[in-house]
């Protein structure tokens, strides 16, 4: 009782005074405001319309958990590029279950047993590509970028060599309904991707190891020093890094019917740029899970205006490099001239 | 330590020795002059590109934006060469496309040294930023006839050897170039001050700054030289090539960092020499070139890829840990 009331105490009284003492999100605030308003102009409203809204209800749940994925990463001060590659094996090993060992003329509850099955094993896919990469990292002190960069090659090229290339396709009805229905009038995907990020806000904002998280982001040799094992911190970051992106994987083998090997490459830089965008700083310690979702909203929107205008994917890429390089100047004056 | 050092890259030459007479045993057609010189016809793209990766690595930064760099003065510089024929000289290309990489490489510099941004993650926004500009705004049409002096370059050989089929194969004229620009990046980092000054921003970016080192001089001169090796490979890729791809040379990213980090650079700075990167680079063609020889199917590649890059990071930083056990220094 008495801790619950500390508790509030230190709080913010309400959210315009949260906005006052966290400027990183406030200009966050300022830029999504921007943003709807010149794509309302720019579209005609039309980005406003019910099935718009549907839709990203559908795209942003991949962006987004690819983006808490590296959020992760980067609080210690690392990064993980080879989560889409994760993402795509466990996929991959999923949708292997469901097309191959899964028999035609199953009755619902054998079709459930199998998909469980094929949960657990893509959930232990990706459990054991973020173990491996922690390994490297934790015990064997491999530079977090040379790591995963090494292993997002690995992964991928497991993932051609398994499927031969192809993509897999013909996925259950049952899957297919996960990835496209809706439950309430939400998007599951969606409802989904609700429950994921409530977990991992618990586990960075209200858990003793997210705390250690950040220490060994801001200060890795003080945190050591502090009787906490660097090691093990990093290899519990990376390998909830791997299940994050294998969750992922499942996510869009529901929604898209098929698994390939090299689906989706180009969230790699999107998920950096929405980490930076939404306050984590990619050397490490700062940074809270809030800003990324509102960073992740601000990309989604901008891409659903980009297809609404039929811009090509090479603008959109073009657009999210000027975004990251103009998030990161900002920043950095913002910065600046708090210190003075 | 320099002898140490030194042991690394006579390790990386033995082992490059005792790999070429395997496959020459397994395969006769490894030996073939052909072969051994289209692998040296190989190397210059991705050796010009290492010599500008290990410059920007010993200088305490990386830069992945290189291969959109590449793509994109050379590109550039076919459509000015088709506007205004004047430009149509082997030299002349080389030198607008160095120019333009160079320009390019100072954008990244200004970011990295006036915004104190982080290396990586403002060269992939660059690197987003110039092939998504490149794409979008200039164009996607592969270049066939691209000008008239780069296809007779390409066809220019310095050397002519008798193959073991009979025909004479020619040394391509690219190879002295990338052999002249290693030996200059070797000069400059040896025996220049600026040498002494990149590794000195690598090692201990601060001590620097108060010895006096001009930090910003040597921020855009690193990325400057990094841009102008892009621009320079851009333009004898698409010269072997025989067209100007904007898409070509994507992913080459990974390849370069692997061989330069297999040829002894750290990725935190301070260490790394041209021989070393040039070492890497030659194994790392040597070993795509043998996996076709030895048969290995083509989906295994990017396994392959990947297991180098884990194994010669593993290597550097286990042979790093030996050398701070031996000297005493922090791990």
């Amino acid at each position: 009782m008495n801790q619950s009331t500390n508790q509030t105490s230190l709080r913010p009284r309400n959210f315009i005074s949260s906005l006052r003492s966290d400027p990183d999100f406030l200009r966050l605030n300022v830029i999504t405001i921007v943003v709807f308003v010149v794509l309302s102009i720019v579209t005609g409203g039309r980005i406003y319309s019910v099935a718009n809204f549907e839709s990203m209800g559908f795209m942003l749940p991949e962006l987004a958990l690819f983006s808490l994925a590296m959020m992760l990463s980067m609080l210690t001060g690392g990064i993980d590029l080879s989560i889409v590659a994760i993402a795509n094996l466990a996929g991959i090993v999923a949708a292997l279950i469901l097309t191959h060992l899964l028999p035609v003329d199953a009755n619902a509850t054998t079709t459930l047993l199998w998909i469980a099955v094929a949960l657990i094993a893509s959930v232990c896919t990706g459990a054991v590509c973020g173990a491996f990469n922690g390994l490297l990292i934790a015990r064997f002190q491999f530079p977090a970028i040379l790591a995963t960069l090494g292993t997002m090659q690995l992964f991928t090229g497991a993932a051609l060599v398994i499927t031969d290339g192809k993509a897999i396709i013909g996925l259950p009805e049952m899957v297919q309904t996960f990835g496209n229905g809706n439950c309430l009038g939400i998007p599951i995907p969606f409802l989904f991707f609700s429950i994921i990020s409530a977990a991992i806000w618990v586990l960075t904002a209200r858990t003793p190891f997210g705390l250690r998280l950040r220490l060994t982001g801001s200060n890795p040799v003080a945190a050591a020093f502090s009787a906490m094992s660097v090691r093990s911190i990093l290899l519990r970051t990376y390998l909830t890094s791997g299940i994050l992106a294998s969750a992922t994987g499942l996510l869009i083998i529901a929604r898209t019917n098929s698994a390939k090997a090299d689906y989706g490459t180009s969230y790699l830089l999107q998920a950096i740029l929405v980490s930076v965008l939404g306050g984590i700083r990619p050397s490490g310690g700062f940074g809270r899970l809030r800003g990324v979702l509102v960073a992740a909203l601000v990309l989604q929107l901008l891409a659903s205006g980009f297809n609404m205008l039929h811009f090509s994917n090479f603008i959109k890429e073009f657009a999210w490099g000027l975004l990251l390089i103009l998030t990161m100047m900002v920043n950095y004056y913002a910065s600046r001239r708090e210190m003075k | 330590v320099s002898k140490l050092f030194r042991h690394h890259e006579f390790v990386l030459l033995a082992i490059l020795v005792v790999f070429c007479f395997a496959i020459g045993i397994v395969n006769p057609a490894f030996r073939d002059p052909s072969n051994l010189f289209g692998m040296l016809k190989n190397c210059v793209t991705p050796g010009i590109l290492a010599i500008g990766v290990l410059v920007v690595l010993i200088s305490g930064g990386i830069d992945i934006s290189f291969p959109a760099v590449a793509a994109f003065s050379m590109y550039v510089t076919c459509r000015l060469a088709q506007q205004f024929a004047w430009l149509d000289h082997i030299g002349v290309l080389l030198l607008v496309a160095a120019g333009i990489g160079c320009l390019l490489g100072w954008v990244n510099a200004t970011l990295v040294h006036y915004c104190r941004l982080q290396s990586l993650i403002v060269t992939l926004g660059t690197g987003g930023l110039i092939r998504g500009g490149l794409l979008a705004f200039i164009g996607t049409r592969i270049i066939t006839d691209i000008p008239h002096s780069m296809v007779e370059f390409s066809k220019t050989s310095v050397l002519r050897v008798e193959s073991g089929l009979g025909e004479t194969v020619g040394l391509a004229a690219s190879i002295p170039i990338f052999f002249v620009l290693a030996i200059v990046a070797h000069l400059i980092l040896t025996r220049t001050m600026l040498g002494r000054g990149i590794y000195a921003l690598g090692g201990a970016p601060e001590s620097a700054r108060r010895v006096g080192f001009n930090i910003s001089r040597i921020q855009f001169f690193v990325y400057g030289f990094m841009g102008v090796l892009a621009g320079l490979a851009g333009i004898l890729q698409a010269s072997k090539m025989r067209n100007a791809n904007p898409f070509d040379l994507a992913g080459i990213e990974l390849t370069v960092i692997a061989a330069v980090v297999l040829g002894g650079a750290s990725i935190k700075g301070g260490t790394g020499s041209v021989l070393g990167a040039v070492l890497g680079v030659a194994i790392l063609v040597v070993l795509a070139n043998s996996l076709i020889l030895l048969g290995l199917p083509s989906q295994w590649h990017k396994v392959a890829t990947g297991l180098i890059i884990i194994l010669s990071t593993g290597i550097t930083v286990w042979r790093r840990n030996q050398t701070s056990l031996l000297t005493g220094g922090p791990a």
